[in-house]
């Protein structure tokens, strides 16, 4: 617990300062604007996940996912190795009234996560809106199935390499008033 | 389109049915959270459910459809309900009909007009989404709003939490059968709303609230008006009393119905009335103060039910507990800047335009390129009128989000529904829908 007790207040660029990476149950911890945020292998995240439960983080405020196709992940510690998807996972911890974020690094060729239902029932529709957008599969999910797109939807919206539908010209064979 | 091509990686994913199905078509994890025993954590609790859930035959159950077009659905909510005789076993909400991709539109949008974006996602609360959103803007540029800018912000919010309740009211009302509260509550709701066009041009979808600040500064009369909202609405307030709290019609139809437990309420995530009508004390406005609520005196509103009839309680007296903020605000608010001065996050003053040239050029790059937010991630919460609003913002040093993310309440209160609707009459499920409060825009987005 003696990592902990800096808070959501504690300096902004913390990882510069600190020789040694400050870790929270085996996990990195560096601060994103003032936000407490821990980088976890795809093996370590259910076990840390248990972990933080443990520690009072009772209540799972939101999962949500991020498409890195090509671009360069925010704040992230040298020694994370960035993949394509990165899903994070907020919790809230009621009683010592603070925040932490989890992210962990998710490989485009094979999207799969263990699913938080069976520590946080409330994560049932958030991971299946993730697997509907992003098409990150969360093992031991109930029922896994599209909740936002139509269930016969092919490609998943919010990834970067889905393009925003064109609305085709109308009056194209209208000859031009110029 | 290359985007449907079904040669794509993503192909090979197991995408099932989003119905309910028949018991016996139903995988057992499946069925056992759609009977919530997933919640009842004891293993003693799990033996009496084993009891207390009799088998029920296919041939015993009935599965139909309430929605999407249902009214007292609020909109496009689909709840697919398995029926023995009158008494709902499973019930499974069906959204995305209102789904219009606004996450992936906030990416095409620059941070500036973000705001339009998300206004329109609960549209009950319109201001709620604007605020979360610059927070989480501003929180990127690390850029301190001034004072004034503060206090106009919580004027509106809570302005928006007072009708948005209102709303809640009328619709709540309507859907039980007490239509004449249908036609209060819009009536009072207009007084804000005609508040907010004063201030704003527009009722709903006000664009006001923007990073870095408001977009204007309160008109002329703006303190008169307030006042007016202020005497008009607590004789009402206490009419509606008269009206529904006390009437046994109105006490028959919400207590003891949509009962859902703390350790439910906390488990499936649900926030806001929900949650306090289960007696947890938690309000983001309290217990993880932003603007400057840490300043202003009200109280936390609970329950000890957990029921439809708190959750109206409590909606209805956090109006009286907004009003309470309201006044301070008018007594508090300060004078000043409504918006920062940094030329490359707000567009100068309409009057520099005229005279300065870098000021018109300040002008033309804001609204034509956007401003530049630093690289970084930020998840930042606040509360709207239906609990926790959060929003998760990723930028890459461009004038465009990379990720943009709202966290709808609504979301993630929809989960309790069938724990709330579960082994209840299906007279009763109107009762619980309503009184979850859901906004479809916001679950869809």
């Amino acid at each position: 617990m003696s990592t902990e007790e800096r808070g959501t207040e504690a300096p902004v660029d913390a990882e510069d300062v600190a020789p040694e990476p400050e870790r929270l149950h085996g996990a990195l911890v560096t601060y994103s604007r003032g936000q407490q945020v821990l980088h976890v292998s795809r093996e370590d995240y259910l076990p840390l996940l248990r972990a933080l439960a443990d520690d009072g983080f009772h209540f799972c405020a939101d999962v949500t996912a991020a498409d890195y196709l090509q671009a360069r992940h925010p704040d992230l510690p040298d020694s994370v190795t960035p993949e394509r998807f990165e899903v994070v996972v907020n919790l809230l911890n009621m009683q010592e009234r603070r925040r932490i974020r989890v992210r962990v690094q998710v490989p485009g060729d094979d999207p799969v996560l263990p699913s938080l239902f069976d520590l946080f029932p409330g994560t049932e529709a958030p991971e299946r809106e993730v697997f509907d957008m992003f098409g990150i599969r969360f093992e031991g999910h109930p029922d896994l199935t599209r909740i936002l797109m139509p269930e016969d939807w092919i490609g998943h919206p919010l990834r970067k390499d889905y393009e925003v539908g064109i609305i085709p010209v109308q009056f194209k064979g209208a000859p031009s008033s110029r | 389109m290359t985007t449907r091509n079904p040669t794509d990686a993503t192909m090979g994913l197991s995408e099932g049915a989003q119905e309910i199905r028949p018991r016996s078509q139903t995988p057992v994890t499946e069925l056992l959270r759609e009977v919530g025993s997933v919640l009842r954590l004891s293993e003693a609790d799990a033996a009496t459910l084993a009891v207390d859930e009799p088998e029920a035959a296919d041939d015993e159950t009935m599965i139909i459809n309430m929605g999407p077009q249902h009214p007292s659905t609020h909109g496009v909510l689909r709840l697919m309900l398995e029926l023995r005789g009158e008494q709902v076993l499973r019930c499974k909400p069906i959204i995305g009909y209102l789904h219009t991709g606004m996450e992936k539109t906030g990416e095409d949008l620059t941070f500036l007009q973000g705001t339009t974006n998300v206004t329109r996602m609960d549209y009950a609360s319109p201001l709620i989404n604007e605020l979360v959103f610059s927070m989480a803007v501003e929180k990127l540029l690390e850029v301190e709003v001034p004072p004034r800018a503060v206090w106009i912000r919580m004027l509106m919010a809570e302005l928006v939490r007072v009708q948005s309740h209102l709303l809640f009211l009328a619709t709540n009302g309507m859907d039980i059968g007490a239509v004449s509260m249908m036609i209060f509550g819009f009536r009072e709701r207009e007084e804000v709303l005609s508040f907010f066009e004063q201030v704003t041009g527009l009722r709903m979808n006000t664009n006001y609230i923007r990073p870095g600040g408001v977009a204007a500064d309160l008109p002329d009369g703006w303190r008169a008006s307030v006042e007016r909202i202020l005497d008009v609405l607590p004789p009402r307030l206490d009419e509606y009393d008269t009206l529904l709290t006390g009437q046994p019609i109105w006490r028959e139809r919400l207590q003891g119905v949509g009962v859902i437990t703390a350790e439910e309420a906390l488990a499936l995530s649900a926030s806001g009335p929900i949650l306090r009508s289960t007696g947890v004390a938690w309000d983001l406005r309290r217990d993880m103060p932003y603007l400057a609520y840490d300043q202003v005196d009200f109280d936390v509103l609970v329950g000890s039910y957990g029921d439809a009839f708190d959750r109206y309680a409590i909606r209805l007296n956090e109006i009286r507990e907004s009003l309470k903020i309201i006044r301070q605000v008018l007594d508090m608010m300060p004078m000043g800047d409504y918006r920062v001065q940094d030329r490359k996050v707000t567009p100068p003053p309409r009057a520099r335009i005229d005279e300065s040239m870098e000021a018109l050029i300040h002008h033309f790059k804001i609204f034509t390129e956007g401003f530049k937010v630093p690289e970084g991630e930020v998840y930042v919460a606040v509360e709207s009128p239906r609990g926790e609003i959060g929003c998760y913002l990723v930028s890459d040093g461009s004038s465009k989000p990379y990720r943009m993310h709202i966290r709808g309440p609504s979301f993630y209160n929809l989960q309790s529904l069938p724990h709330m609707m579960r082994d209840g009459l299906i007279a009763d499920g109107v009762a619980i829908i309503s009184s979850v409060d859901p906004i479809m825009g916001e679950v869809d987005r």
